[in-house]
């Protein structure tokens, strides 16, 4: 098996292994004067411009999982998993209005993580906790998801053993060397490769969205012949266009998925690492052009129907692994050398978000666990270190998702995730323009959204794979008693009730005069801008976040 | 930690750059791709793309030039 594809491995590995090198060298890449500090491990040194942050936020956002599960997605459903585009609109235009005052009040206090944020402006450590909490949680899956990528590559290119360690091999070496890098050179690894997985990929779908549609006859044709194939097919959902049942779906879950993935701890990360408000601004207007991408990359999925891919076997007799679809595809179409480089871009692809996931993991730990419960005086440099020590914990543990836990489920913990992860809208998002919420109230909305979203989740079976629970994300109306085949987006409903629970608490507990702690950010701080002279000095910065500048 | 809240400074009102009316475009480009009706067709296909498909890529243009604008209209000018 492995012999038919040795080209394409060899392409693979060396991609894989330059890459590598250059996660290494990072360290002294814009090399800071002081590595054994958070801003500078976990944050690059808050220094990153226009192009750095470009590729590092579009590296964020794009991960090798949305190359392989966007297209199977459109493979297996059609229009509903054309939503990835709609979402990766309307996140921008969110982000220009709301991060941009995240980055401000935490350029001026220093923070590293939201839930530093939600600290300082409630005055509530709890709150801040289970911020961190549910941060670190929802980013465990996605990492694991990022494996998932990987490993639909490998499989494709014969790479499988038939005991667990030896199928498993190439991901934990692969995981190994990322570990390794991103300990040593912290943000600074995935900055610096992204630039190389973005070219790959620009280079890849480029060419694929021109020979392919050249090869099969034409966009009209490769249209025509997805839409034949989900004529034919039983299921209620598929199709080319929405039915009058999902777009209610498509819109909510597009809605949603924007709001939970600037929610997302490593996109915060990756948002706070640059140098400025402007840099933020003009890179809203510039990435969705990565849009433009997914939009193509999506289309792949049509274009396998048109080629008449057959997905390889999944784990469980009788499944097949709907993400080995782009890989065939490449396979099938494309010289040996030129399936490795689309590899390459793929498992590339997976590294970058994962670093910065376990990097915004750890950042969570760190500040918001680490140093507020164990060891309130830690130094800047222990800081440092124990950031460095769980990315490779929260590494080990997405691995050891991958090998011991059917891939799968992997999957539907990244469904839970994007849920949870939703649950800190009031606090982080609203808490960013308005601090009318009661910190009480908000913990209680936390874990009423929570519950329900929970709850929803638990009751979305699919018949077609049989599964009874945590079968997707789309909640039949019906289980409400509407009568109707409609079904909406689990997390838009969590958040909903989340926002309710909190509003009313507050209004009660307001009543009840309940003390609410003090805001320790002033209104002034949400429009500071680099060269502010009011921003704690770099030395004492970490000291305490919570503390406050000298006017 | 619970140190009194320093007071605002009085140049806050001249960075306030975020209150500014064209922020409110912002809203054409998260609303208007989340409208099925707009784009949830077969035809007219362009370049053999059913509408659902090409219509939906150029939002990704409207949101850009929104976005653009916006930024070029609230980006920081004069003297800081």
């Amino acid at each position: 098996m492995m012999r038919d594809h040795l080209t394409e491995i060899i392409v693979f590995t060396f991609l894989f292994l330059l890459v590598s090198a250059m996660g290494f060298v990072a360290a002294r890449w814009r090399a800071p004067r002081d590595m054994a500090h958070l801003d500078e491990w976990g944050l690059g040194g808050r220094n990153f411009g226009g192009w750095i942050t470009w590729f590092l936020v579009g590296g964020d956002l794009y991960t090798a999982y949305t190359f392989v599960a966007v297209p199977a997605l459109v493979f297996g459903a059609g229009a509903m998993g054309f939503f990835a585009v709609p979402y990766t609109i309307v996140i921008y235009p969110l982000v220009f209005l709301v991060l941009c005052r995240l980055w401000s009040v935490s350029h001026r206090h220093g923070y590293v993580t939201p839930a530093d944020f939600v600290r300082n402006r409630f005055d509530s450590p709890i709150l801040a906790l289970l911020v961190a909490i549910t941060g670190i949680l929802a980013t465990m899956p996605y990492i694991a998801l990022q494996l998932v990528g990987i490993e639909a590559v490998l499989k494709t290119m014969g790479v499988t053993g038939e005991s667990t360690i030896a199928r498993h091999l190439p991901i934990i070496i692969a995981f190994a060397i990322l570990a390794a890098y991103t300990y040593q050179s912290g943000l600074r690894a995935p900055a610096l490769i992204a630039f190389v997985k973005d070219s790959l990929i620009y280079i890849v779908i480029l060419v694929a969205v021109i020979y392919l549609p050249y090869k099969l006859g034409g966009w009209g044709d490769i249209f025509n012949a997805a839409d034949a194939k989900f004529k034919a097919s039983p299921a209620p959902g598929d199709g080319i266009l929405l039915n009058a049942n999902n777009q209610l779906q498509y819109i909510t879950l597009a809605f949603g998925s924007a709001l939970a993935l600037f929610l997302y701890p490593h996109s915060i990360t990756g948002v706070l690492a640059s140098r400025n408000r402007d840099v933020i601004k003009r890179n809203m207007s510039a990435l969705p052009a990565y849009s433009l991408l997914l939009g193509l990359i999506a289309l792949l999925g049509y274009m396998a129907i048109a080629a008449g891919v057959k997905p390889l076997p999944g784990a469980t007799q009788g499944s097949v692994d709907g993400n080995t679809v782009v890989p065939l595809l490449f396979d099938q179409q494309f010289p040996d050398w030129f399936a490795g480089v689309a590899y390459a871009a793929i498992g590339i692809g997976a590294l970058v978000p994962a670093a910065i996931m376990s990097i915004a993991a750890a950042n969570l730990f760190t500040r918001n666990i680490y140093r507020e419960y164990l060891k309130r005086d830690a130094t800047p440099a222990q800081e440092a270190n124990v950031s460095k020590i769980t990315s490779l914990v929260v590494k080990v543990g997405a691995v050891a998702c991958i090998v011991f836990l059917d891939p799968q489920f992997s999957i539907d913990l990244q469904l839970i995730g994007g849920v949870i992860i939703l649950q800190t809208l009031p606090a982080v998002a609203l808490g960013l323009y308005t601090r009318w919420f009661h910190r009480t109230a908000l913990i209680a909305g936390w874990a009423a959204g929570m519950a329900m979203g929970m709850w929803m989740l638990y009751q979305v079976a699919n018949p077609t794979t049989g599964k009874k629970h945590f079968a997707g994300s789309a909640f039949p109306l019906s289980e409400f008693g509407f009568d109707t085949k409609k079904t909406i987006y689990v997390g838009i409903v969590a958040v909903l009730v989340n926002l309710a629970v909190a509003a009313l608490l507050t209004l009660v507990l307001r009543a009840a005069k309940v003390a609410d702690g003090v805001d320790h950010t002033t209104p002034d701080d949400y429009f500071a801008d680099e060269g502010d002279p009011r921003v704690v000095p770099g030395a004492e910065r970490d000291a305490d976040s919570a503390r406050e500048p000298v006017a | 930690m619970a140190a009194p809240e320093p007071e605002a400074p009085t140049s806050a009102r001249s960075r306030a750059k975020d209150h500014s009316p064209w922020n409110w475009l912002l809203f054409i480009p998260i609303v208007v791709p989340l409208i099925p009706a707009f784009f949830n067709a077969d035809s007219p296909r362009l370049f053999g793309f059913p509408r659902f498909y090409w219509l939906q890529l150029a939002w990704i243009i409207l949101g850009v030039a929104t976005t653009t604008l916006v930024y070029q209209m609230t980006k920081k000018r004069g003297d800081r």
